[in-house]
């Protein structure tokens, strides 16, 4: 198990030491001057374009640029010197010109915000999509699993920026069944009922999607596990249904959700970009659109780098949480 | 006294296509101790007959009716009669059955020692320390070495052949008086099978209970079975003592099964002899004697007696029976 886990976060490294340089070759290669970038609308003044340049280390050779950023994600790292020294400490992921402000402390005031809305949805959705699509399941052909084709037919199908607005217009607004989501996202140590409050219409409407999805999954899983050859033998032992469907169907069918959820809740950390426009929530889906639409490099490179650090570790969780529920894969 | 009496077994299945009638009208007996060889192609009803008589057809899908009168530990019951969940008072402690796939028949999270615990537990309320034990005595009595340690062992960590053994500590766990193994050598190897079969009938022997075999390896049947049931497309197409079956077989279909067995002590012949065509399809069967359209003896007979009639299963001798034209009545 030791040497499964070492070798595993041996690979993780290497593919984000891959990840982190794609991204910044991207960055460096693209068609667009950082450092005429950095001073704003109308900005023609060679000389700041080039002192900021120089500030910014844009001068200086695209592998001892790529060595820097690496630097300076565990070292910090400072630009410019004198009176306009600014200080990014570890883990520094350079300077936003356009925000006045590290990318660091950008991501850590977006990040909570992201994982607040990423934690609600997940299990929102994995207690309706694994809760429904074992009734589907049990039930099939009934009146429940026909229900259940209905409701993942419309979530499948429906974007999450209209399920959204459609939420918005008709829960709160028409039916007044939950109050009107008042203010700014408030975070959770602060006050956790305003928290909740604020993001519930945003996890419902990014769980009525996944659970869709789950649903579909879950159901086609417990089915296909009830028709194993172990579950007949369990049947056989004299187990009752409860038992065969709770210790026996459900382990098996359920391993692979672990899987897809661990996946899928990578994938929204790095920012759930359609939900949080929608709701107005200054996640990192928002703030890497913003960085996109105004050309701000150093927040586009760092967003994908973290997206990417995320995926790759939620896939390292996967896989070592993986060998716990299925023996098979510990030797392998 | 006879441990279990099936009378009249009929189980169809509604099919988009048409009814499908898996087993038709079966009967027969089995005594305490006995072996019970049931042979016969793939979709004879072998299988499904004994699906039943453990409850394991699902009622959504099939249509089951006769009567299987059991001796269990609460004296007589009908299996058929009785409720599912009734059912599994039974289930594992007076019947047991080990399936044809060891390399599927376990659950790959589950250690086998749990699985086996977990069959003992389900019908004796005692400590798990005493089912533990019970079950290392039952992995040392199938040939496991090292029980103790085994026992956490998972499914994929044993070979095809050890597997069946823990499948078949795990069928007789509780002591039962009934054993149906339905093809508990088809999935392994040549020497394997020779090993498991022994085992089988070793502690057939020893555990004194009477077992139902399905196969359809006349070999196997030859070296392990009392009495023999042919089935043919549902039906009970001969049933002896597997001397007489052997030394005298009446219907075509087991001469023919016989006939394809390769045999040391036979001249040697170029090709084995194969019974022709294909099994029928089970929604149309051919009219009168199911065998008929195969059947190499008809002309015997006169073709259109066994083409428009379906013979009865008559006696022919001291317990044996056959369904055929050829030889009734004489």
């Amino acid at each position: 198990m030791f040497a499964y886990i070492s070798r595993r976060l041996a690979v993780s490294l290497l593919i984000l030491l891959t990840v982190s340089f794609a991204v910044y070759v991207i960055f460096a290669f693209l068609p667009f001057d950082p450092a005429a970038l950095t001073c704003g609308k109308n900005c023609n003044d060679p000389g700041i374009i080039e002192a900021n340049r120089h500030r910014l280390g844009y001068d200086l050779p695209f592998f001892t640029q790529y060595f820097l950023f690496l630097k300076g994600l565990f070292f910090g790292r400072s630009f410019g010197e004198g009176a306009a020294l600014i200080n990014c400490p570890a883990p520094s992921l350079g300077y936003s010109f356009q925000q006045h402000a590290c990318v660091t402390n950008l991501i850590g005031e977006a990040l909570p915000v992201t994982f607040s809305l990423a934690i609600g949805a997940i299990v929102m959705w994995l207690a309706l999509g694994i809760g429904l699509g074992i009734l589907a399941a049990r039930f099939r052909g009934r009146i429940v699993d026909q229900l259940s084709t209905i409701f993942v037919l419309i979530g499948t199908s429906l974007p999450t920026f209209l399920t959204g607005l459609l939420l918005m217009v008709f829960v709160v607004i028409r039916w007044h069944l939950i109050p009107f989501p008042s203010g700014n996202y408030t975070p959770f140590l602060e006050n956790p009922f305003e928290w909740a409050q604020i993001l519930f219409l945003p996890w419902l409407t990014l769980a009525f999607a996944y659970a869709a999805l789950y649903t579909r999954f879950v159901r086609s899983s417990v089915i296909d596990t009830s028709n194993e050859d172990y579950i007949r033998t369990a049947r056989a032992k004299g187990l009752s249904e409860s038992v065969i469907l709770g210790k026996h169907t459900l382990r098996a069918a359920l391993a692979p959700i672990a899987t897809m959820a661990g996946l899928d809740f990578a994938g929204l950390l790095g920012g759930a970009i359609l939900t949080e426009s929608v709701f107005n929530l200054p996640g990192l889906g928002r703030l890497a659109i913003s960085a996109v639409v105004k050309y701000d490099l150093p927040i586009i490179v760092a967003t994908t780098l973290l997206a990417a650090f995320i995926v790759v570790v939620m896939n390292l969780i996967v896989d070592i949480l993986y060998a716990y529920i299925d023996p098979r894969v510990r030797v392998a | 006294m006879t441990l279990l009496k099936v009378e009249n077994l009929s189980v169809d299945f509604p099919t988009p296509d048409g009814l499908v009638a898996a087993v038709h009208e079966t009967s027969f007996e089995i005594n305490p101790g006995e072996t019970l060889a049931i042979v016969g192609e793939s979709g004879s009803g072998k299988t499904v007959t004994n699906l039943a008589l453990m409850g394991l057809i699902p009622l959504r899908t099939a249509n089951v009716t006769g009567s299987a009168i059991f001796e269990t530990h609460d004296g007589p019951v009908d299996l058929l009669a009785m409720n599912r969940n009734d059912l599994r008072k039974y289930r594992g402690k007076d019947m047991a059955m080990i399936f044809q796939d060891p390399m599927s028949s376990l659950h790959p999270f589950y250690t086998i020692g749990d699985q086996i615990i977990e069959a003992h537990q389900v019908h004796n309320k005692v400590d798990l320390k005493i089912s533990e034990a019970r079950t290392i005595e039952l992995l040392e009595m199938v040939g496991i070495q090292g029980a103790a340690t085994r026992l956490r062992s998972f499914p994929h960590q044993f070979s095809g052949g050890m597997r069946q053994r823990v499948m078949i500590a795990m069928a007789l766990v509780n002591n039962p008086s009934l054993l149906i193994a339905d093809e508990p050598t088809t999935a392994l190897d040549v020497t394997v099978q020779a090993q498991i079969m022994k085992l089988l009938s070793d502690l057939q022997k020893e555990l004194k209970m009477a077992m139902i075999l399905i196969t359809h390896d006349m070999g196997v049947v030859a070296g392990a079975a009392d009495r023999v049931n042919v089935m043919y497309a549902g039906r009970i197409v001969e049933s002896a003592n597997v001397k007489d079956l052997y030394a005298n077989p009446l219907m075509p279909y087991t001469q023919g099964l016989l006939a394809s067995v390769p045999r040391m002590d036979r001249p040697h012949a170029d090709r084995l002899s194969a019974i022709p065509g294909q099994p029928p399809s089970m929604i149309a069967l051919p009219s009168g004697c199911s065998f008929n359209p195969r059947c190499s003896r008809k002309s015997e007979v006169g073709a259109s007696k066994c083409e428009s009639q379906m013979p009865n299963l008559t006696t022919r001798g001291h317990e044996h029976f056959a369904r055929c034209f050829i030889g009734e009545g004489v």
